[in-house]
């Protein structure tokens, strides 16, 4: 039994399909020059095609086409060799035409499917229904005059794509994994930054429940412009239960836009539907359909990088490393790349260790991030060669490692700097050995009647006399041997 | 008068040194200064700056420089955008605008040399054939009744100011635009010549947009081979407009010269309207004997879903303005009336600022846009719209160039089918299925009806080849030599 609702009837399944906007990375809009920088100065990346002014027309720009046929066979996509613009008419001062080019009918992109991990590791597939180009609109503030509102129209007329999945997920945790998994395709790809604080991915969910065998969606609500992963998650926890109450006090739940109030942690409707739109859709007559050349479509998907299911995959052959540990691992592509180049030559599962432990916390600990990281992968390399070398141990490991992370220094000076280096000396490990056995008879004596736990007491010992720097082994073999 | 001369006359006369370009612009100045305030052809014109060119062309001139239109002195239609000079669309809407920038076609105009004399009076949006739908009041065609000299006609729309200003000799030649006709019937009512040429010969950009897969820019000449110079330089690709076409411009002058010999000339039947005035049949069987005379071969052909030509345009056309006029709604640029709320603002804007028939085309092209309507009328429009298409393809592998009258009727006076707009609507019954199908077409002047008011013939080609379509129309020009002149203009 998957993810369910407790209502006062009985338990409820929720259904959640996703449209995520995606802003193409590219310099210049879907249709005109201009620029598309994020937190320039307002209204400075303006052309007259963005502004509408008359005459103007559009042109499409090839770098978002390519961006959207890459991110289309990202997501093991059908692409569409002939994919049409159309106009979304409707009146708003940030919409300078009157209308948004999108498309409608015909998107360039068709269907495909992605494979999410759950919390609990299990992975499924979620379709993707179609995926469009489509401009975004100015920025409409309400909130800088008294009685005026001020339009940005730097974001007009910058590409998106937006990306429709199929009503195949069931919980808020696998909403939260598909956004994140979307995320991290487009990352590779390099077609969408996926950074949401900034605007460029947003989601509308679209949330409806039902009872256990039912086949039947029932009515859904769309939940608008929803810009974190965590919102995500919420909004549809919040809107489900809120249908699920609406259901169970005998009323219907009506289609309708609304929007989540991460404060408070509902949904409510947005705006009253007087103006329900007719958006009049019609193919834009200023330009051509767009039609691609299957060569060209080849040509890209011999160049597309390693995406995060074929790199996990490759983890779990090539290094032997879990699901889980593959998973963290290929995230992000950064720390992939971060990965492999300290587990080259290693051992790779030591490596996935460091990463994932020491690593990760250190980037947790100083606020920094796998692009600027505290200590490089060459670094960390050198440090497991040194355990590998047996120059230090596993312990010692840990404080270089810590002072690396303070410093920035190499392992190896820190190791000289500090004399940290293994004690592999025989006679000082047996002088140590005969200190502890010495001062210690009462334990010695509980040992040899049978108590074989405290062999690790003496292990202890003779390290802290040491000051952690013995070879372990050494000492495990003396000690068994003198207490014998 | 140097305002007489053709285009191809005054460049020689320009080459030969026999006048100036300064001398040819300022006696159009003065014919516009005596004649425009009763015409009202010109919105604006532009003393300074057209003498300034004309002194640049002098300059050029003398160093001898040979770009075909140095120093010629043109009138462009008030839809084509012109850097620093008011553009109205005929529009109250647009009465502040000045733009920023140079449309394509007028800037390809001044590379080769052109003198811009001012902006030409239009129908609203290029919406009318009258000329009657612009807010800065009618034009008056310079040709009158023989019988009735005190009738005020129209000069045809929506290019009537621009048509009127090159039949008075107030310009050399002209820039108009052609959606439903309004190069040709305006040119057939003016005794003119106008050119439509392919879809996607001439650029879009920076034209006012009217409907996008309709609107075609073209000229305006006293006679065919002034068109044929016109066009050579207004066309050419453009990579701003995704629509224009990415072919070679030929010379399309020199087409002018070639022989129609053995050319294949089809006569569709379906060109003929109720209530067409006899003579206009009579003039069409003219034209026909006049080619078959120059020895092309007549042959008769059926075009038979242009009675649904009309129909389909005023779909489509509409469609494509409502979508195209929404960005007229007082926040950036134009005409703009405020109010209390967002809704007033967009609706007292819009309803000061567009006229009565941009209003309805509007309404219909809404209509027709609407969820449970756009199958029915938007939809099905575009497929009579191939159909359409289809008949001119068809129709091309028999014949070479078709010919048939360019407009039902003469000018009408002004106030004459005004109460009904589908009356008005009648007029482009012959000119719209070349638009629908962006093939080529020419109207030339053939002959006078009994009033002694011009009219055309029309000839349409297949697409990009405007060579036959300016051959053929010269050796119509030959044969007619028409020699008429209007009433009103320039030294008379």
């Amino acid at each position: 039994m998957g993810y369910a609702l407790q209502g006062r009837s009985g338990s409820w399944e929720v259904v959640v399909g996703l449209e995520i906007h995606a802003q193409v990375i590219s310099q210049a809009k879907l249709f005109s020059g201009a620029a598309t920088a994020f937190g320039a100065e307002p209204n400075s990346q303006v052309s007259f095609v963005d502004a509408a002014f008359p005459g103007m027309l559009p042109v499409l720009n090839r770098v978002c086409v390519e961006q959207a046929v890459k991110t289309g066979l990202g997501l093991n996509a059908a692409i569409n060799k002939v994919s049409r613009f159309d106009r979304k008419n409707y009146f708003y001062p940030d919409l300078p035409p009157g209308y948004q080019i999108s498309q409608y009918e015909h998107p360039i992109v068709g269907k495909g499917e992605v494979e999410i991990e759950c919390a609990d590791g299990s992975t499924k597939m979620i379709g993707i229904t179609r995926l469009h180009l489509e401009q975004d609109a100015g920025k409409s503030l309400h909130d800088q005059h008294p009685t005026k509102s001020y339009i940005d129209l730097n974001r007009a007329g910058v590409a998106l794509m937006e990306i429709v999945s199929e009503p195949d997920i069931r919980s808020p945790d696998e909403a939260g994994a598909y956004v994140r998994k979307l995320r991290s395709i487009m990352r590779y790809l390099g077609t969408c930054d996926g950074n949401m604080e900034e605007g460029s991915l947003r989601a509308d969910v679209n949330v409806s429940v039902r009872q256990p065998g039912e086949v039947a969606y029932r009515t859904r609500c769309e939940i608008k412009n929803v810009n974190s992963v965590r919102f995500v998650m919420q909004a549809v926890e919040a809107e489900a239960l809120r249908q699920i109450d609406v259901w169970e006090s005998g009323e219907e739940v009506r289609q309708e836009t609304r929007l989540f109030d991460s404060g408070r942690g509902v949904t409510r409707p947005m705006r009253s539907k007087e103006d329900a739109h007719d958006y009049r859709y019609f193919p834009d007559p200023d330009l051509l359909p767009l039609v691609l050349d299957q060569a060209w479509i080849d040509d890209l998907k011999a160049r597309l990088p390693e995406l995060p299911d074929a790199k996990k995959t490759r983890f779990m052959t090539e290094y032997g490393l879990s699901v889980y540990d593959a998973g963290v691992l290929v995230a992000e592509q950064a720390t992939a790349l971060f990965y492999e180049t300290v587990a080259k030559g290693r051992d790779p599962k030591l490596a996935a260790n460091w990463v994932t432990g020491d690593f990760f916390a250190a980037l947790n600990s100083t606020g920094r991030t796998i692009d600027d990281p505290p200590v490089t992968a060459v670094q960390l390399g050198l440090l497991l060669d040194l355990m590998a070398d047996k120059t230090i141990n596993g312990k010692i490991a840990k404080d270089v490692f810590e002072a690396m992370v303070e410093t920035g220094e190499d392992p190896a000076s820190i190791v000289d700097r500090k004399g940290l280096r293994q004690v592999t000396d025989t006679g000082a490990i047996d002088a140590a050995v005969d200190k502890i056995i010495a001062g210690n008879q009462d334990k010695v004596a509980e040992y040899k009647s049978g108590k074989e736990k405290l062999f690790g007491f003496f292990v202890g010992q003779v390290m802290k006399a040491m000051q952690g720097k013995a070879n372990p082994a050494l000492v495990n073999e003396t000690l068994k041997r003198r207490l014998t | 008068m140097l305002t007489d001369l053709t285009i191809a006359e005054a460049r020689d006369g320009l080459r030969a040194k026999q006048f100036t370009a300064e001398a040819l612009t300022l006696e159009h100045l003065h014919a516009i200064e005596a004649l425009n305030p009763r015409l009202n052809a010109y919105l604006s014109v532009g003393h300074a700056q057209a003498m300034e060119q004309a002194r640049a062309a002098d300059k050029a001139l003398a160093e001898g420089d040979t770009r075909p239109l140095l120093g010629i002195p043109l009138a462009i239609k008030d839809l084509f955008c012109t850097k620093g000079v008011r553009t109205t669309a005929g529009s109250k809407i647009l009465m502040p605008f000045v733009p920023p920038y140079e449309s394509t076609v007028t800037a390809n105009l001044l590379r080769d040399g052109a003198v811009f004399l001012g902006k030409t009076n239009m129908d609203e949006f290029a919406m009318g054939s009258s000329n009657m739908t612009s807010h800065y009041g009618p034009v008056e065609n310079p040709w009158k009744r023989r019988q009735d000299p005190s009738a005020v006609l129209v000069p045809g729309g929506s290019s009537g100011g621009s048509a009127a200003a090159v039949a008075a000799r107030l310009a050399m030649g002209a820039t108009g635009t052609d959606t439903g006709g309004s190069i040709r019937q305006p040119a057939s009512f003016c005794g003119l010549v106008g050119v439509k040429p392919t879809y996607g010969r001439c650029s879009r950009w920076g034209v006012v947009a009217f409907a996008s897969s309709l609107d075609h820019p073209g000229p305006f000449g006293r006679t065919v081979r002034d068109s044929a110079i016109l066009l050579g330089s207004m066309a050419g690709h453009d990579p701003k407009d995704s629509t224009s076409a990415d072919v070679a411009v030929p010379d399309f002058e020199a087409a002018c010269s070639r022989s129609i010999k053995g050319l294949r000339i089809g006569v569709p039947k379906e060109y003929r309207s109720d209530g067409m005035p006899g003579e206009i049949e009579t003039l069409w069987q003219q034209g026909v004997a006049w080619l078959r005379d120059a020895g092309a071969e007549i042959i008769d052909v059926s075009l038979p879903h242009t009675k649904y030509g009309l129909g389909t345009y005023y779909i489509i056309a509409p469609a494509e303005a409502s979508s195209n006029l929404a960005r007229y709604d007082g926040v950036r640029f134009g005409l703009r009336v405020d109010g209390p709320e967002l809704r007033d603002l967009y609706e007292r804007t819009r309803a000061e600022g567009f006229g009565a028939e941009a209003r309805r085309r509007i309404m219909i092209g809404t209509y027709v846009l609407s969820a449970g309507y756009y199958d029915a009328y938007y939809l099905r429009a575009q497929k009579v719209r191939a159909l359409i298409l289809r008949d001119f393809t068809e129709a091309f592998e028999k014949v070479d160039a078709l010919l048939t009258p360019t407009a039902p009727s003469a000018a009408f006076a002004q106030g004459d089918k005004s109460d009904d707009p589908v009356t008005m609507y009648l007029n482009d019954v012959f000119t719209v299925p070349a638009d629908l199908a962006g093939v080529p077409a020419a109207s030339v002047p053939g002959g006078l009806d009994r009033d002694g008011l011009p009219l055309g013939l029309q000839v349409i080609t297949r697409p990009f080849d405007e060579e036959t379509m300016f051959a053929v129309a010269a050796a119509l020009e030959r044969a007619a030599g028409f020699a008429a002149l209007p009433t009103l203009r320039a030294g008379a």
